[in-house]
Formats: C-alpha cells, sequence, structure tokens
C-alpha cells in the first residue's frame, strides 16, 4: 500500500481534473436531457474553444480567464446556429440521424483544424502556469485550483438558470413532455437552440480553464468525448448533480489509475466503469427511467 | 433472383479485371475499393438490415488484424490458419458485446456509445501489452509466398479480396431474401411488434453481430497481409470505425449493393481531391465528414435511394411514407 503522502496529492489534482470534466459533462448532459441526443461533436467543439482561448492569447495577449468573457458567448452562437441550421434539419423523424450527423460534424470540425492548425501540440505560457498552492501538505498548481473553483462556480449559474429562470422552465417543459410545451405556447425550436448553446457555451468556459494546465491539439477533444460520455452515463443522463459527481469520480479514478497502473493503461479504469455502468445500471447513479 | 444474377455477373467480371489492368496503381485503387465496400458490407450487416448502428467496429477489424499478425510473428503460425482464428476471435469479441448490450435492451445512441468504448478500451490494450508490440506495432515479416499468403502481384490480394468480399455479399443478398432476413429487418423496424409475432430479438440481433464481427475481422486480417504492419491507432483507432459507417451509409443502408456504391463514390472523391488539393493531412476526411452530412441531410437513403429516386424506382411502401412524411 503506497503512502498517503502520494495517494493524497493524487486524490486532490483528480479532484481539479474531475470538475473540469465534469464542466465538459454538463453540457453534454443537457443536450442530452432536453433533445435526447447524444452529441458527437462535443469533443470537437471543445478543441475549438481551446484553439480559440490559445490564438486570444498568443496572437492578442489575451489571458486565458479574461477569455472568458469572450469565448463563451462566441461558443454559444456556434451550437445555436449548429443546432438550429443542421442538427434539426437532419434527424427525418429518427435519432440515429442525428447521431450521425453530429459525428459527422466532428470530423468535419477536427480535420478542419489538422489541415489549417497541423498536429502540433500547443501550450501557452502564462506568468501563473507554475504557481502553486499549498493544500493539506500538499502542492497543487494555481490554474488547477482556479479551474476547480471555476467549475462549480460555472455550474452553479447553471443550476441557477435551469431553475430559476423562464428560459429554464421552458427547457425543462420540453424536456419533460415537447408536445405539451409546445401547445403551451413554447416556441419549441428556439428553446431547443438554446439548450444546445448552453451546453456548448460550458466548453467555451472549460476551455478558458484548462488551457492554463493542459495543451491543444486537433485531436485533443477525443480524449475528453468519451470521458465525458462516461460521466454523463455513470452519473445519469440529463441529470446535473449526476454530472458533477460522475465527473470527480471518474477525475479520481483516472488520477489513482495512472498512480496505480501507469500512465497508459490507467485510462482503461475509466472505459471499465462505463462499459460496466452502460451494462447493468443504464440510467447511472442518480438517473431516472427514461 | 435478378438481384443474385447481377451480383454473380459483377464478381464474375471483376475477377478477371486482374488480366487487363497492369498498372499497380490501378489495382491497388481497385483493392482498396473492394476492402471499403467489405468493410462497409459488414457494418451494413448489423446497421442497415438491423438499425444497430455501431460507432467502434474497430473492435473486430482490429482483433482480426491482431489475430493473423500476432501468430504470425508471435508464434510462427500460418496465416491460411490466421484467416480462420482472426475471423473467430472477431466473431467472439462480436458476442461478447452483443451479449452484454442486446441482453439488456440497450439500443440507439447507448449501443453506438458501447461499440465505441469496446474499441478504445481494446486500442489502450493493445498499446500496453508486449505481444501485440504496444505503440511500437508489429511488423510481419516479409516472406512472399502462396503459403504465406503474400504475394508479390497485386493481382493475387486482389483475388483473395475478392473471395472474401463475394461471400460477404452473398451472405448479404442471403439475408436479405430469407426468413432470418425477414426477422431482421422486422426487427429494425419495430422491435415490439416483432416479438409479438414470435420472433426473439435477442437471437435476431446476435445473429447480425456476429456475422457483422465475422467479415469485419476479415477484412482486418486482409489488411494485416496487405500491408504486413499494425499499430493500436490503426487497428482500433475510430477512422476504421468512421470508414465501416460511411460507406454504406452514403450508399443506401440496408441494400444489397449500398457498399459497394459508397466504397467507389469515397474512393473517387477522395482520389479527386488528393489529385487537386495534393496531400494534405485531414483534407479527405473533411470530405467525407461533409458528405456524411450533407447524405444525412438530403438523402437519407444514400445514393441508391438517390438513384432509385432518380429513375423513378421507388418502392410504393417507401413512397406512401414520403407522402405522409
Amino acid at each position: 500500500m503506497p503512502d498517503l503522502a502520494i495517494v493524497l496529492p493524487s486524490v486532490l489534482n483528480g479532484l481539479t481534473t474531475g470538475a473540469l470534466y465534469a464542466l465538459v459533462a454538463l453540457g453534454l448532459t443537457l443536450i442530452y436531457g432536453v433533445l435526447h441526443i447524444i452529441n458527437f461533436a462535443h469533443g470537437a467543439l471543445l478543441m475549438l474553444a481551446l484553439y480559440g482561448v490559445y490564438f486570444l492569447n498568443t496572437v492578442l495577449g489575451v489571458d486565458p480567464y479574461v477569455a472568458l468573457f469572450i469565448v463563451p458567448p462566441v461558443m454559444f452562437a456556434i451550437g445555436y446556429t449548429l443546432q438550429r441550421l443542421v442538427i434539426t434539419k437532419a434527424s427525418h423523424g429518427r435519432d440515429e440521424n442525428i447521431l450521425l450527423v453530429t459525428l459527422g460534424l466532428a470530423i468535419i470540425i477536427e480535420n478542419l483544424a489538422l489541415m489549417g492548425f497541423r498536429s502540433d501540440t500547443r501550450i501557452i505560457d502564462t506568468p501563473y502556469s507554475f504557481e502553486v498552492f499549498e493544500i493539506l501538505g500538499t502542492f497543487i498548481p494555481q490554474p488547477k485550483v482556479y479551474a476547480f473553483i471555476g467549475a462549480v462556480v460555472t455550474a452553479g449559474l447553471f443550476w441557477l438558470v435551469i431553475n430559476k429562470t423562464d428560459l429554464g422552465r421552458a427547457i425543462r417543459a420540453l424536456a419533460k413532455e415537447p408536445k405539451g410545451a409546445r401547445l403551451v405556447g413554447i416556441n419549441t425550436n428556439h428553446v431547443f437552440a438554446m439548450s444546445f448553446g448552453l451546453g456548448v457555451a460550458c466548453l467555451g468556459v472549460a476551455a478558458c480553464l484548462l488551457l492554463p494546465t493542459y495543451y491543444v491539439s486537433p485531436h485533443v477533444g477525443q480524449g475528453f468525448v468519451l470521458v465525458a460520455f462516461t460521466i454523463v452515463v455513470l452519473g445519469g443522463m440529463g441529470s446535473f448533480v449526476g454530472a458533477l459527481l460522475g465527473g470527480l469520480i471518474i477525475g479520481v479514478v483516472e488520477a489513482l489509475g495512472g498512480l496505480f497502473l501507469g500512465e497508459s493503461l490507467g485510462q482503461i479504469g475509466i472505459f471499465v466503469i462505463f462499459i460496466v455502468v452502460l451494462i447493468f445500471r443504464p440510467t447511472g447513479l442518480l438517473g431516472h427511467k427514461v | 433472383m435478378r438481384q443474385l444474377a447481377l451480383l454473380v455477373a459483377l464478381f464474375a467480371a471483376l475477377a478477371v479485371a486482374p488480366i487487363f489492368i497492369h498498372s499497380a496503381v490501378w489495382m491497388n485503387l481497385i483493392i482498396m475499393v473492394l476492402y471499403a465496400a467489405l468493410l462497409g458490407q459488414a457494418w451494413n450487416i448489423l446497421g442497415g438490415y438491423g438499425g444497430q448502428f455501431s460507432f467502434g467496429h474497430a473492435a473486430f477489424f482490429g482483433t482480426g488484424a491482431y489475430t493473423i499478425a500476432v501468430l504470425q510473428v508471435q508464434l510462427g503460425i500460418n496465416p491460411w490458419v490466421g484467416l480462420v482464428a482472426g475471423g473467430m476471435l472477431a466473431m467472439l469479441v462480436a458476442a461478447f458485446i452483443g451479449f452484454s448490450t442486446f441482453r439488456y435492451g440497450l439500443k440507439g445512441s447507448y449501443f453506438a456509445l458501447i461499440t465505441l468504448a469496446f474499441a478504445e478500451v481494446l486500442r489502450i490494450l493493445s498499446n500496453s501489452v508486449p505481444f501485440t508490440g504496444a505503440g511500437v506495432g508489429l511488423l510481419i515479416e516479409l516472406n512472399p509466398s502462396a503459403a504465406n499468403m503474400q504475394f508479390v502481384d497485386k493481382a493475387s490480394y486482389f483475388w483473395l479480396l475478392l473471395a472474401i468480399t463475394f461471400i460477404a455479399f452473398l451472405t448479404v443478398w442471403w439475408i436479405g431474401n430469407s426468413r432470418f432476413g425477414a426477422q431482421l429487418m422486422a426487427v429494425r423496424d419495430n422491435e415490439d411488434a416483432a416479438r409479438a409475432l414470435g420472433v426473439d430479438p435477442f437471437k435476431v440481433k446476435m445473429s447480425a453481430i456476429l456475422l457483422s464481427g465475422l467479415f469485419s475481422g476479415l477484412a482486418g486480417c486482409f489488411y494485416a497481409q496487405y500491408f504486413l504492419y499494425l499499430d493500436p491507432s490503426i487497428a482500433y483507432g475510430s477512422s476504421v470505425s468512421v470508414e465501416s459507417l460511411l460507406v454504406p451509409i452514403v450508399g443506401g443502408l440496408g441494400t444489397l449493393f449500398g457498399p459497394l456504391f459508397g466504397a467507389i463514390a469515397l474512393h473517387t472523391l477522395s482520389e479527386v481531391t488528393r489529385s487537386v488539393i495534393g496531400d494534405l493531412p485531414g483534407a479527405s476526411l473533411v470530405l467525407y465528414g461533409i458528405l456524411l452530412v450533407l447524405v444525412i441531410l438530403f438523402s437519407p437513403r444514400g445514393l441508391s435511394g438517390l438513384i432509385n429516386s432518380l429513375t423513378g424506382r421507388v418502392p410504393a411502401s417507401k413512397k406512401k411514407e414520403e407522402n405522409n412524411g
């Protein structure tokens, strides 16, 4: 049994990564909960947001945390437009078509990035990249702590929007009973697109919080996308609290897996959880019967 | 019957093609088209006829490819034995995935996700264990002879592939004209109604995934012998899974010749782009993605559907459906 002094930093690191995973998963779960589609373009859109933050920083010198006021609104607009112009038009009454269209979008976005930016891995340099906080006797990089706080605050804001605003009420109505929602005068197309936009805006926030300690490359999203799916499935599709809890669990599992099994095999824990949950409890830890 | 005659005639014509085509470049292109048609047809059995959309057919493909390669490189076992073993192991993986998902009635998005996750697990495993050569990959020693399933001329590879592909197409013809196929399509169109009529959806879907896995695995075996090199991202990466589903969707889901149309269309497209804009990384995949989105937006039944509607050969039931929709 390894020393607590090794395990504790791992767990704390896992929690900070997990919070960001949770943020990515939050967008995915909102889109699933309302639109009942799995957005396979989620990872590609995260990658796009990361490039946005990267270029804002390297070309215009915008700090990633200042970019929080720029990137998420832009991502929101992209999400809204995609849903309005492409995704709704693709369904032809079958969910499989939406699945495929988002996969197609993911392929397009990822490979456009590959064409435009090559497969180079890029990082940004901030004055606080290597600063640390001392927490419980272990050192955690400052940006990771900010990311954790940012993720929690965003999740809180999300909760407020969903539970306390008219938009949130419309979104919840649509998730429960689309026909009924239309009958009481909710503009379903608009609300669908708003949900999609909000889900994608989450990625913008995640990108700003992520980049100071992470990197960006055209395929960076792929790693996140399965992790985010796992979290959503683990927490229960469409459940917000589930996404947060799932994110933290997965973050810790990944960190401990990496510690005990090595970097490459460590990820396998995530997928094992994923497959086991899908098979034995497809509604997730906190999900309701779909 | 007319379809069967057409199928046999087409493959007979293809079989004599190498006599007239001496350019290795052209032979290579034809082989790649045929290989794509095989991959696509394998996916079509489960996705097109069975309605279960897999996003992780690389799990079967890679298992077939690694089986034939590992047996040769690590154990010195003949590739002809490896071909059989590769097909069987791919079916075993298919049985495992099918059993664990269909038993609990998982379908739609869940099925797509779980297949994707299985392919990822296998990719990570093959990246970590020593006998697959991990990240470095496996190089099959060059030693051309028919006994080693390695050929100097492209024509012999072509005939090997043609034989496998012919069996796959025959199987799909049989599915389209048999009791089993009728049950499979019934489950695809309405699982509850099919069950009410006495069809066992679990059994039918299991058979479909086994067949699908078998042909995908055989395609993997061919790939390994043709290129003599494998690594985890070739074998279990997402590009095989994407190509598998793209080919039949572009060509026409649940049709016998759809995967062939799709394979021809996709390869023509990627060759043309390569000659126009050069070998830019990702360029052909961008086009594949655009094609996928366009097909789903404007012609959900693929090229076959497009051809049928242009020539006015739309089945009465489909016409009704369109008028209603």
